[in-house]
């Protein structure tokens, strides 16, 4: 790997302001898809801004009323192991016990997971499900993007330059809602989603009033498919209902065929993932609170 | 060439310092700087687990952590787990129950299940397996290692209730 | 026949363990030498091209570069000569084409050149300044595509196209055979290329002083075989090349070729000082030797009995950019398990665009296993016999000849498979639904191959043993085991230690299973030498003719004395003791093994479960029980993950998209179950203990188990290995 600086800024503007200054700068949160890009040459840098020292960004918090903020370089597994998250979103603590195995777990973000904006990130087709938005700061201050707006191509996103991700903003749960995240993959750890599907439902008096399903591993950024999760609006979440909803998400798919998985195969299981995945959450939705 | 970092931590309980690159993993300089070389590399990105070390609270593979990242930190390596001339439990059921073929990923496996025991004092063997998954041992088909973490949990915090 | 042992059969800690669970135990990179500067190797991003140009002087101008070596730098050497290693020939322009390219790459991860400098980063950073000018060619992928017509050829100098090798195996008649048999069925699988998969990448650091000797330290299964190769590529007599093999970080046959030794050595003597390479992960994948993908054809025909009338084999592997694709072995091992009168076996070495293949794990065996394997499953079905009743029918036995010539001697295939039929798991029921279990077996060789070991008694009654097979799994522990049952001590009185080429008598490869019987064998002889020996210092002592000695006991005359009183008189009963012996030996015996396998299979997803495993092996005599086992679960891992998702994923132009542990997905700890063992012991007649080699066997059965248990489970038989989920699903 090429030669680079390193800085370790104590506070947001020290970083918004290195980063401005360094074209060439990235940043390091728990560098578990960094390190590995720069060592093999996929990326370079001549300065890696380590943005774990910065307050802001290694803190959750969860209100009932604001929901929870997740500071991007928190490590998933304080996620995993947080009492409020483990209760109010099992989902999250579940994926976050999912990217990587338990080393990786304990420096990968889902800050980082997010601003790597691979097809295949776990987490994000959950928070697209959870209504997440990103928290953005920069040199003309700081915006909130739907984390379904957030990715733009592999590996690209939203982030201008100068601009960093400060944390992921979850609403808090709406009463008699559940979300779930699962992907298929061929082993059962340390491996990238064939596909992923994530789900979200929220329950009126036994009925569907609110859905939302994204996929990950089939389009060129993690796929939101709102038609999935409306055409759920106001339906009994009936096998046939949530097998059609699925039906929806997997023609939004546009898969390819490579090293993890054809076409075919991925196209197949869009429909089974995001199926399981809502039967999940309605469950989930269905437990008494 | 970047100009050299000094790096001031404490591994296995004693402080050391030592100048590095920035590039440098924290799996380069415990190797090749401070000589420690009981921690191995497999892969280079994190997924055989030879590397693994705990740094703080945590386990990690070293190496996708810069060494200047260590600043400050603490670090338990394979050679910090027994006590003077007494083998920590685990290296000796591991031993015991021939946990180990070629041996080059021992060093990674003992450091995450010494972890794994002091989060899940009687580990099920799913538990033992989920936790153990980062590591890769391509000798032994992990069943006797399986046994060995089981058989050092009773070792070390009694039968499980 | 049952022979009572003190410490055969036994499981005391290994000699080397407390190293190994410290962090003690020095590896090959772990190695630090004075004024040591590291090296990075350039390699092809094409298939097959040739090189027009080499231009390194960029890299050479780069600060911190202290020199940069190619094929250019090799020594003149004649393009037919033959370089033996005891084991088999090689071309030496094979050799050294496969550590540096000249000419042509010949494989999409080919060493083209190499950079000595500072640290591993600038030599990594200089690599990449190295200017190559490549004229692509068209590349070929699979055996069959390189035996079709009109196919890009790879080697001018090939009599036949890309097919290195042609093999053939007759024995009856096959068309009488076939005319007997009530069913016939005939099958085509494929493997794909998969990796030995060792967790520690290759490694070698050399030295070449000022006086020409060459110093190397690495990570090799045989530092003899290490030493002759280097010798051989840098044309410099053997005893100018010392080999130390560091401890070893699996093997699995992959270590048995030099990749980075010479190169190494080139680059110590262009600077004058030590040098170390070693590969990354991705370097392991590419550019180092898999194990062939294979095309097998089987055909076998039965009669109403039972009994096996007719079998035919077509086998074309692929050897990679250079001939040598362990066809042979595939061939000799497809049928013989079993005892057919007629027979015709066909094999074809052929050369492709991927990294030239080494051994892996009894080579060969499992290719062709999984044909007949599968063949006969679907017999048994037919026939609706019980799958192991109709092995049982036609299992070989002693006396039986297998199709490439040799009689069996007592070999343990009836044992075996009455073993997996008495087995719990076997007369276990499955536990659900879309669940299955499948059972197959295999055979294998076993290799001898010279051996040296050296006893000396120390004055405390303890032994030195000092020998040349490096330790992968035990070996140590297995053969100072085997000198102290002969010297009546605990193991834990034997100190062995593994030592250089310079240091002991030549000693091959630690590999085809031979460490434990040939070497064991070495260290049994100069035990018992030193039985002798110390018998003749006792009748000196006590002035009488006859000494007996017996559960490590001197006795004559009324007097005795055990082997450490006795010990601490050598002084004076004429110095010390010390005892070397070499063999050669030609009593080797074959092992059996079999699986049981279930599985479960997601419908929907084609997801495969393995839920229980029970491996059985004839061991011969299981000298270290617990190894015996660690073999058996490690084959029968290593086979689970070559069935279900191991492969090398290449695209069209001949790149690995795979070449990472994320993505070539062998199993983690979560991806197996326990895994159950029975070792069976029919006792080798040509081993004094009986050992047989239980290194290898155990692999060859899990291709074809699982095979069989997807069908159960899914009613479904494929034709391709890996079985992942989106070929259970035809998608």
């Amino acid at each position: 790997m090429k030669a680079f600086d390193y800085a370790a800024p104590a506070s947001l503007p020290e970083a918004v302001g290195l980063l401005a200054s360094q074209p060439s700068a990235r940043l390091l949160a728990g560098g578990t898809d960094l390190l590995v890009q720069l060592r093999s040459g996929r990326k370079d840098a001549d300065v890696v801004i380590d943005v774990k020292k910065i307050p802001e960004l290694n803190e959750t918090t969860f209100s009932p009323t604001d929901g929870l903020t997740i500071g991007a370089a928190v490590p998933c597994y304080r996620l995993t192991d947080d009492a409020s998250i483990q209760s109010h979103y099992p989902a999250l603590a579940e994926v976050a016990s999912w990217i990587g195995g338990t080393q990786i777990q304990g420096r990968a973000s889902l800050g980082g997971n997010l601003c790597n904006s691979a097809p295949s990130a776990d987490s994000i087709p959950l928070l697209i499900a959870l209504s997440a938005s990103a928290v953005i700061a920069g040199p003309s201050g700081r915006r909130a993007v739907p984390v379904e707006e957030f990715c733009t191509a592999p590996g690209r996103n939203q982030l201008a330059p100068g601009e960093l991700l400060v944390s992921i903003h979850i609403p808090a749960p709406a009463p008699f809602s559940g979300a779930a995240y699962l992907r298929f993959i061929p082993r059962n750890e340390m491996d990238i989603a064939v596909v992923g599907a994530g789900a979200s439902v929220t329950l009126a008096n036994g009925v569907i009033s609110a859905a939302r399903i994204a996929l990950s591993s089939v389009a060129p950024t993690p796929l939101f498919v709102p038609a999935a999760g409306e055409a759920l609006l106001n339906q009994m979440p009936t096998a046939a209902a949530l097998e059609a909803a699925a039906k929806i998400a997997q023609e939004a798919a546009s898969p390819i065929s490579d090293m993890r998985g054809t076409a075919a195969y991925r196209r197949h299981l869009c429909a089974v993932m995001a199926r399981r995945a809502l039967e999940l959450a309605v469950a989930r939705a269905q437990e008494i609170k | 060439m970047s100009a050299k970092v000094q790096v001031q931590t404490t591994i296995n309980n004693e402080p050391v310092q030592f100048l590095c690159e920035p590039r440098q993993s924290l799996l380069e300089c415990l190797r090749d700087i401070v000589g420690l070389t009981g921690t191995k590399e497999g892969c280079g990105d994190g997924n055989c687990g030879s590397c693994t070390v705990k740094l703080g609270d945590r386990i990690v593979t070293s190496c996708l952590v810069l060494g200047v990242e260590a600043a400050g930190e603490s670090i338990t390596t394979v050679e910090g787990l027994a006590h003077g001339s007494t083998l920590h439990p685990l290296q000796k059921a591991f031993l015991d129950h021939a946990a180990l073929q070629c041996g080059i990923c021992t060093p990674g496996f003992l450091i995450a299940a010494d972890a794994l025991l002091q989060k899940h004092p009687h580990p099920t063997e799913e538990q033992t397996r989920f936790w153990l998954s980062n590591n890769l041992c391509r000798c032994t088909g992990y069943d006797k290692i399986i046994r060995a973490v089981q058989a050092a949990a009773i070792e070390i915090n009694g039968a499980a209730q | 026949m049952s022979t009572t042992y003190n410490v055969i059969g036994t499981r005391p800690i290994r000699h080397d363990g407390a190293d190994k669970v410290t962090g003690r135990a020095l590896y090959g990179a772990d190695l630090q030498l004075a004024r040591m500067i590291h090296g990075a190797i350039l390699r092809s991003p094409h298939a097959h091209a040739r090189i027009l140009r080499i231009d390194t002087s960029k890299a050479e101008a780069l600060p911190g570069v202290f020199a940069v070596v190619t094929a250019a730098d090799f020594p003149p050497a004649p393009a037919d000569k033959i370089v033996d290693f005891g084991e088999g020939d090689t071309l030496l322009s094979s050799l050294r084409g496969n550590i540096l390219a000249s000419g042509k790459v010949l494989y999409s991860g080919h060493a083209v050149a190499a950079v000595a400098a500072v640290n591993a980063h600038v030599a990594a950073e200089a690599a990449a300044l190295i200017e190559v000018d490549y004229e692509p060619l068209p590349c070929v992928l699979t055996a069959p595509e390189a035996m079709a017509p009109g196919a890009p050829i790879l080697h001018d100098d090939l009599p036949n196209g890309n097919v290195a090798e042609l093999i053939r195996y007759e024995m009856g008649d096959l068309a009488a055979g076939f005319a007997e048999a009530t069913v016939i069925v005939e099958r085509e699988l494929d493997t794909a290329t998969v990796h030995q998969g060792y967790i520690e990448p290759q490694n070698a650091t050399a030295f070449w002083s000022s006086d020409g000797r060459i110093h190397i330290w690495c990570s090799t299964q045989g530092s003899f075989v290490a030493r002759d190769a280097s010798a051989a590529v840098l044309d410099v007599p053997v005893s100018q090349v010392k080999v130390t093999p560091m401890e070893i970080g699996g093997g699995f046959g992959g270590k048995i070729n030099v990749y980075l030794e010479p190169v190494a050595a080139l680059l110590s003597k262009k600077v004058g000082r030590p040098v170390k390479l070693v590969m990354s992960r991705r370097d392991v994948f590419t550019g180092t030797g898999p194990t062939p993908g294979s095309r097998v054809r089987v055909k076998i025909g039965v009669n109403d009995a039972g009994k096996i009338t007719a079998a035919q084999a077509w086998l074309a592997y692929e050897a990679g950019a250079y001939p040598g694709a362990m066809v042979g072995p595939g061939a000799m091992t497809v049928f013989a398990c079993y005892e057919i009168e007629n027979v015709l076996i066909e094999g074809f070495d052929v050369v492709v665009n991927k990294p030239s293949t080494s051994a892996y794990r009894a080579p060969g065996a499992p290719n062709s296993a999984l044909a007949t394997e599968t063949v006969l499953d679907e017999i048994a079905e037919k026939l609706g016999l019980d799958p192991l009743d109709l092995r049982l029918r036609n299992a070989a036995k002693e006396g039986t000849r297998r199709a490439d010539g040799p009689r069996y001697k007592r070999i343990g295939c009836i044992e075996v498979l009455e073993a997996m039929k008495a087995s719990p798991h076997y007369n276990a029921p499955l536990p659900g639904p879309n669940c299955g279990r499948g059972v197959a077996i295999g055979f294998w060789f076993n290799a001898g191959l010279p051996s040296s070991a050296t006893l000396s008694v120390n004055a405390d009654g303890t032994v030195n043993l000092i020998e040349g097979s490096t330790d992968i799994g035990g070996s140590r522990t297995s053969l100072s085991m085997q000198a102290a049952e002969v010297l009546g001590l605990r193991a834990e009185d034997i100190h062995p230690t593994i030592v250089d080429t310079d240091s002991v008598g030549y000693t091959g490869v630690t590999g085809g299973s031979r460490t434990t019987f040939s070497t064991g064998l070495a260290v049994h002889d100069a035990a018992q030498m030193v039985v002798e020996q110390m018998k003749a210092r006792a009748a000196r002592l006590w002035a009488v003719d006859e000494v007996a000695f017996s559960n490590g006991t001197f006795s004559g005359n009324g007097q005795s004395l055990t082997f450490a009183e006795l010990a601490a008189q050598l002084g004076a009963t004429g110095g010390p003791v010390s005892c070397s012996a070499t063999v050669n030996p030609k009593g080797v015996g074959g092992s059996i093994a079999g699986l049981i396998i279930d599985v479960q299979v997601d419908p929907e997803t084609g997801k495969t479960d393995v839920l229980r495993a029970t491996s059985v092996q004839d061991a011969g005599k299981a000298i270290h029980p617990a190894y015996v086992e660690g073999q058996m679960q490690g084959g029968t891992a290593q086979g689970i993950g070559w069935a279900l998702n191991e492969e090398y994923f290449m695209d069209a132009a001949g790149d690995m998209r795979n070449g990472s542990y994320l993505d070539y997905r062998m199993p983690t700890a979560l991806d197996l179950p326990m895994i159950e063992t029975i070792i069976v012991e029919v006792p080798n007649p040509g081993h004094p203990f009986g050992v047989r080699g239980v290194g290898e066997a155990n692999i060859v059965p899990p291709l074809a188990a699982v095979a069989n248990a997807l069908y159960r489970a899914t009613g479904k038989r494929l034709n391709r290995v890996p079985m992942n989920p989106a070929t259970i699903l035809g998608l």
